[in-house]
């Protein structure tokens, strides 16, 4: 993996850092918290072990509270049922509420090549999309451009003139952007945070309002959800509402929290889908220790807390999931052994982001894990294996490697930024014979 | 008297046995009869890390049998602790843990008159919660000038073949590593873990940098 630009790290370093002192804060605050992770780590294990029942349930709830549910395998049956529903109401443009899981599948594209033009509304992914750039990050997804950036970028694109570079002023441009979108478009699209199977209430979490917005002014509303994202009741949003915005903004509750169940006559949509995604999931989910990684709940608290992340950026990740989640997700949407093996050794496993996972999502053992089942060859440690199958062997080996010390044998990778240390004259097995 | 077997691990044994010789020393003059199980090699932990699971098996199944019979198993090492206490059932602790935690000493009756920074590493932070035994027991030595290190809690790049497979990230991690040693300071870097050393220390050397790296033990020996 690459390491990022002077600029980028920097900008990461002071990001990462100004959200992990505002975290810390808000997280000491509550007394039970270890206890809240605990319980949010079993409610995703338990939704897990019976996603397949739960689904069903959820399926019948949303039937039964008048919305469709939909199926789909893959990144192409979503876009195509998405597409479909926008054809149907011969819809050109469409608004969107920031959503992974759009990203993951590639929907404005594929919506773009049915010639409907889907707008990204919160502010971040909206900065993408006028720039034609992807997230780098789960929370905030432009946390690699700067506001002169931005505001040349909004000055061109949306033909404001005489911006300047302050925060309101950037806002209330894409503000003026957007409001009549969201009054002329006649289908919103979201993702979501959570599905109740218990009784059918998706549910979107965000800060801008636009995502309220996106999910009650169009007349139809479509939601594509990972399958899981689904929880089994009610009362489980008490653990996650408490857990998210702390872990994520660093914020005590969400400026917004968006709850549907169904449609309801004469208010928001009057129509409404959810597409439920499997896209590599049930991949995921079949593998006993990996399928912990499905537990995310996208608070990219991990992405604050990772040295390496902070050195190489979102974008060396190769997906809309960057960060330590994205090195142990990635691979396994995609299989193991595959184009991502290289992700799970992106970490020196300081174990910085189990710490502060909202889920204990222990990522340090899913990485290990999904080092193992790529199978790497490794054949210098395969030998050193085998050499430390006894003392006299290891003996043998110890000799060989201080000769190679001793004789300034280079090792490129170490010998780059570090000097190697001198061969000791005895090791510690040959001072402890000789002196007991 | 307790009878406390070290589990010295292969990096100390091959290349820092100072740091073994401390911990033996240290242990004995704690009262500690100490002993040295020669079957013992590796504890498979740079194996499992790299994914070789079946040969990190291996070597952790030869260590119940190695290190049979004792009070306790000692190792200078927070990171070959963390993972022999994850795959076997041996009453294992890193040297500060055991020290304040088993012997429940803070004072071991050392003295070393020089400026000190210390770095906890990330097994010793957030695999075992050594918590600040480390630093009790540096407080508790005589002459030394315990000075804080800016962002401690950071890793320091090393990582195991993490160091060698993503060397620019792990070269950019030391680096911000070595400022804040350097900001200290201090006359020595310690920690207590040798695999970290050996990352800190190479690059404190290769910037020419007036700061040695001592593992805990040789200190608390001295």
């Amino acid at each position: 993996m690459r390491i990022g630009e002077p600029q980028l790290r920097d900008n990461l370093h002071v990001a990462t850092r100004t959200i992990r002192a505002k975290r810390a804060e808000v997280v000491a605050e509550v007394e039970d918290w270890e206890a809240l992770r605990e319980a949010g780590r079993a409610i995703k294990a338990d939704a897990m072990r019976r996603l397949d029942a739960l689904l069903s349930e959820l399926e019948e709830a949303v039937t039964a509270a008048g919305g469709h549910v939909h199926w789909a395998r893959d990144a192409a049956e979503a876009n195509a049922v998405v597409g479909d529903i926008v054809a149907g109401h011969g819809a050109r443009e469409v608004v969107k509420v920031k959503s992974l899981t759009t990203d993951e599948i590639g929907l404005n594209a594929a919506l773009g090549e049915r010639g409907v033009e889907a707008l990204e509304t919160d502010l971040a992914e909206l900065i993408l999309q006028l720039s034609d750039d992807w997230p780098s990050h789960i929370l905030v997804p432009a946390i690699h451009r700067n506001r002169r950036e931005i505001r040349d970028l909004f000055a061109r694109e949306l033909g404001v003139e005489g911006l300047g570079d302050d925060p309101e002023e950037l806002t209330d441009a894409a503000r003026r952007h957007l409001r009549q979108a969201f009054l002329r478009a006649p289908v919103g699209i979201s993702g979501a945070n959570f599905a109740i199977a218990e009784t059918g209430t998706v549910g979107v979490v965000e800060s801008e309002g636009n995502g309220r917005m996106c999910t009650t002014l169009p007349p139809v509303l479509v939601t594509v959800m990972g399958i899981e994202k689904a929880l089994p009741a009610w009362r489980d949003l008490e653990v996650f509402l408490q857990l998210l915005p702390r872990s994520s903004t660093g914020e005590r509750m969400n400026p917004y929290t968006s709850l549907w169940t169904g449609v309801t006559e004469g208010d928001g949509p009057g129509e409404f889908h959810l597409v439920l995604l499997d896209n590599g999931r049930t991949r995921v989910l079949a593998d006993e220790v990996g399928r912990d990684a499905l537990h995310c709940i996208r608070c990219s608290a991990c992405l604050n807390a990772c040295p390496v992340y902070a050195r190489v950026g979102g974008h060396a990740y190769r997906s809309v999931y960057p960060g330590p989640i994205g090195a142990v997700l990635t691979p396994q949407l995609h299989g193991v052994p595959g184009e991502y093996d290289d992700l799970p050794w992106a970490s020196s496993l300081c174990g910085a982001c189990y710490e502060v996972c909202p889920v204990k999502i222990d990522i340090p053992s899913l990485l290990v894990h999904l080092r193992g089942r790529a199978e790497p060859s490794e054949p210098a440690l395969r030998v050193m294996g085998w050499a430390m199958e006894g003392p006299r062997r290891f003996a043998a080996a110890q000799k060989a490697g201080a000769l190679a010390l001793r004789a300034g044998v280079p090792l490129p990778p170490w010998t780059k930024g570090r000097d190697l240390p001198a061969a000791p004259k005895e090791t510690f097995r040959e001072w402890w014979r000789r002196t007991r | 008297m307790v009878r406390v077997a070290l589990l010295v691990t292969c990096l100390v044994d091959t290349l820092f046995p100072q740091a073994g010789i401390a911990t033996v020393r240290l242990l004995e003059r704690l009262g500690c009869e100490v002993a040295f199980p020669d079957g013992q090699t590796c504890c498979g932990q740079m194996h499992r890390n790299s994914g070789l699971l079946n040969e990190g098996r291996a070597l952790a199944a030869r260590l119940p049998e190695v290190f049979a019979g004792y009070d306790a198993v000692v190792a200078p090492s927070a990171s070959c602790a963390a993972t022999v206490r994850e795959t076997t059932d041996l009453r294992v602790f890193e040297l500060s843990e055991f020290l304040v935690g088993e012997l429940g000493v803070e004072d071991v009756g050392a003295s070393f008159p020089h400026r000190v920074t210390y770095h906890p590493t990330c097994h010793s932070l957030r695999a075992l919660h050594v918590g600040d035994a480390p630093l009790r027991l540096l407080r508790a030595v005589r002459g030394l000038d315990l000075v804080e290190l800016p962002d401690a809690h950071e890793c320091c790049g090393f990582g195991g073949t993490f160091a060698v497979k993503n060397a620019d990230i792990s070269l950019a991690m030391l680096a911000d590593k070595l400022r804040n040693v350097r900001a200290t300071e201090a006359e020595v870097c310690t920690a207590a873990d040798c695999s970290c050393l050996m990352h800190i220390g190479g690059g404190l050397r290769r910037t020419g940098a007036p700061v040695r790296t001592m593992h805990l033990a040789e200190i608390l020996q001295s």
